[in-house]
């Protein structure tokens, strides 16, 4: 069995930003700090294009989950400590060759210990000609799919190898503040990952329509929002009870036109909402075409109403990558649980395809939905929802 | 948080405090397994055996007649199965079309898997079968007559005794009655029924604990296969400690009921007098119904919807039967019963139990009307 000793962390697209980078490395030291809080025993060191944090014995499996998640690592590895002498590097580097499923490879040795009996070269020699006669493995030293580094120290030795891709994109939080539309469908949480990926800090507005949506509805957006905090450490989730709203939609301006008035009044809601926490920007989880609410025409007749900068991150994604995505970050199954939202509540057979700003305009003219815009946003709650631990004393 | 008021004892029951404290201590000390033969093994065969008993005195039955089980869902699925797998040139079944679904699927699996004919007897507006129509549906091949004594949906009350002296006097057909939701409720003479079924947690008893009577002269397969536990009737190693307070949980269910039906009758007869007072309230349970089932209708408002109002209102109640809570579809007991789709998709169950009180009936029609008011 191995001994891993120390995670090597390789910095994603930040490397390349010049002045903005002890920003951004300190944040990202904050997040993998935030991430792996639960290991005590960790300790971290930075340096200037990596973190390397000694694993004192935690578990490294664990780790390595943990770490997947976290925006802005390009990709990390762990390295092995054993002690140093040719048989003990000899054989290390043999299992990782033969458990990596790789076609080419390359060693690099290194001694720190002068007084090491073989040298550099020999120690690679050494190590090589094993995995070259009982593996299928070429050597390749310009392109190699595996590098295995060998770091010769005079009491341990410590040698690194598989790098395992990380999440990649920014660091959470680092580029602002962005309010999302959480549903309870699909898309919606799987916009949320993308935001965050970007280095955005993600706040929910939930839309609910009590009685005709119930607690298990809102608990299952609840569930949904834990799933995605993870990935930011939690998520502040904004309630909204639209009953009244929606009901009075549905007087008004009857079944085609229904939808559309229904998300330009959660648009309004939400760039009020927005404005009030400082975020800068809408997020949405639509998809050019995918529903009555979401054909072009319907997109700029909704997106009419606010001033704000709305991102649309899955917009041009099929459903099929979609539906990948959401399996990929665990939210797919909770999102198919059968739980009506507000949208399908009452289930409008014609909804309008092509909506246009004027008639909306006029059906909003027969009511005062300035008042109950106001009074919705005055019952607001917010929840702050943090990822699930499955720690209770019964379990 | 809000005082919360439970009116869905027909879905399941609070534990009696009585059969808790028994259990807790029977749990704790008596953990071996029943079979083993060393000392402490037979002693708690021997308790269960006492409690098997006392369950058999109770119902004026014999004990080898007393197979303990999961609960209904297993003991009807057995009695199915078992009687069908024993009596395997008999390919027909008479049911009725508003049974549980643990009986439905049991009878369309030995439809599609065994190739057997099943006849759904429908019920009549009063949402019960007669002895008369099970008679016309009797025939040579009929291995087995399966009816619920007590609906769950709308507490109508078959009349199952004359049913079963009719299929033992008149065929070679085995009766078997689902008494899941008439023990304590309706008295009952298992005279002529062959097999019935008992669940221990609609009594204030445990949830997974339950029995299936079973004549002795009934020929039987078990169902779930194992060892000799329950005379090979049924397998798996004996859940004793929770069969053991089978016997507190029925007796002290039977004791209670006569000693509080009164309250039930009263608390029942208010509310559906209220109830009818309402402007487009309509009443679902037949006139001869169980007291303690409650189901009406308001069809402007659909269950789900009416039942997530009155949640937030601190009530609990049930649509349809539980165990299709998370189907939208119309209530399949109401729509055999006659009621159009819309009053089958709006109505509601109260199941009332003698820890309600008259006080909490009337704040649940208050609350009913606010949420008519509201949204209706």
């Amino acid at each position: 069995m191995a001994e891993y000793d120390t995670v090597l962390i390789r910095f994603g697209e930040l490397s390349t930003k010049g002045k903005n980078r002890k920003d951004f490395i300190n944040r990202l030291y904050g997040n993998v700090k935030y991430m792996l809080r639960d290991f005590e025993k960790l300790e971290y060191r930075k340096a200037y294009d990596r973190i390397y944090i000694k694993l004192n014995g935690e578990d490294h499996e664990a780790i390595k989950e943990k770490l997947k998640k976290v925006f802005g690592i390009s990709s990390f590895s762990f390295t092995e400590k054993v002690p140093s002498d040719i048989d003990s590097i000899s054989d290390a580097c043999f299992r990782i060759a033969s458990e990596s499923n790789k076609k080419t490879f390359k060693m690099i040795s290194k001694r720190h210990n002068k007084s090491f009996p073989m040298r550099s070269d020999e120690i690679n020699r050494a190590c090589a000609g094993r995995i070259l006669k009982n593996t299928d493995m070429k050597v390749d030293v310009h392109d190699p799919e595996l590098a295995i580094r060998v770091e010769v120290h005079s009491e341990d030795t410590y040698i690194t190898s598989e790098k395992i891709p990380g999440a990649g994109g920014y660091p959470a939080g680092i580029n602002g503040k962005v309010l999302l539309l959480l549903s309870g469908g699909i898309d919606s949480p799987v916009a949320a990952y993308q935001l965050m990926k970007r280095g955005l800090n993600v706040e929910a507005i939930h839309f609910a329509s009590p009685p005709y949506t119930s607690e298990a509805a809102k608990n299952k957006v609840l569930t949904l929002a834990s799933m995605v905090s993870e990935y930011q450490g939690h998520m502040h989730v904004h309630l909204i009870n639209f009953t009244d709203l929606q009901l009075q939609i549905y007087k008004t301006a009857g079944d085609p036109y229904a939808v559309t008035l229904m998300r330009r009044m959660m648009f309004r809601l939400a760039e009020r909402t927005a404005k009030k926490y400082g975020a800068l920007a809408l997020g949405t989880g639509e998809s050019i075409g995918q529903v009555a609410s979401q054909t072009l025409e319907s997109v700029a007749c909704i997106n009419d109403v606010v001033h704000i900068p709305v991102i649309r991150p899955l917009v041009c994604y099929d459903k099929v990558e979609i539906i990948d995505l959401a399996r990929k970050i665990g939210t797919y199954e909770t999102s198919i649980l059968p739980f009506e939202d507000c949208c399908t509540i009452f289930d409008p057979k014609n909804p309008v395809t092509k909506p246009s700003i004027e008639k909306s305009e006029y059906f909003e003219t027969l009511f005062d939905y300035e008042k109950l815009i106001d009074e919705a946003m005055e019952q607001m709650e917010t929840v702050v929802v943090t990822p699930e631990k499955n720690d209770e004393d019964f379990l | 948080m809000q005082h919360r008021i439970y009116f869905d004892n027909a879905s399941t029951t609070n534990i009696n405090p009585e059969v808790l404290k028994s259990y807790k201590q029977l749990l704790d000390q008596y953990y071996v397994n029943s079979e083993s033969l060393y000392d402490e093994g037979s002693l708690i065969s021997r308790m269960m055996e006492k409690a098997r008993s006392a369950i058999a005195g109770l119902l004026d039955i014999q004990p080898d007649e007393v197979i303990f089980t999961s609960g209904s869902s297993e003991s009807n699925t057995s009695a199915i199965k078992g009687v069908c797998f024993a009596e395997s040139n008999k390919k027909h079944i008479i049911t009725t079309n508003i049974e549980h679904s643990s009986i439905m699927n049991a009878c369309a699996q030995m439809e599609r898997v065994f190739g057997y004919e099943v006849t759904y007897l429908p019920v009549n507006e009063q949402g019960t079968v007669s002895a008369a129509q099970v008679l016309r549906a009797l025939r040579e091949d009929t291995a087995l007559v399966s009816i619920m004594h007590v609906n769950n949906e709308v507490g109508s009350i078959n009349p199952i005794e004359e049913i079963a002296e009719i299929v033992k006097k008149k065929s070679h057909a085995y009766m078997h009655a689902d008494l899941t939701q008439s023990i304590g409720k309706v008295p009952i003479d298992l005279k002529y029924i062959d097999l019935a079924s008992i669940s221990a947690h609609k009594l204030e008893g445990l949830k997974g604990s339950g029995i299936l009577i079973k004549k002795k002269h009934v020929p039987f397969e078990p169902v779930i296969n194992g060892g000799e536990q329950e005379q090979g009737y049924r397998g798996g190693t004996s859940n004793a400690c929770v069969n053991m307070v089978f016997a507190k949980t029925l007796r002290l269910a039977l004791e209670n009921s006569s000693k509080y039906h009164e309250k039930i009758e009263e608390m029942s007869s208010f509310l559906e007098s209220e109830l009818r007072k309402i402007e487009g309230v309509e009443i679902n349970h037949p006139e001869h119904h169980v007291s303690s089932i409650i189901n009406f209708s308001y069809e402007k408002i659909p269950s789900e919807v009416m039942q997530n109002a009155l949640n937030r209102k601190g009530f609990m109640v049930s649509a349809r039967s539980t165990c299709a809570s998370k189907s939208t579809d119309p209530s399949y007991v109401l729509s055999a019963m006659g009621y159009n789709d819309v009053r089958a998709s709006s109505c509601i169950r109260v199941s009332l139990s003698y820890h309600n009180s008259m006080d909490e009936v009337k704040q649940f029609i208050k609350a009913l009307k606010e949420i008519i008011t509201q949204y209706g």
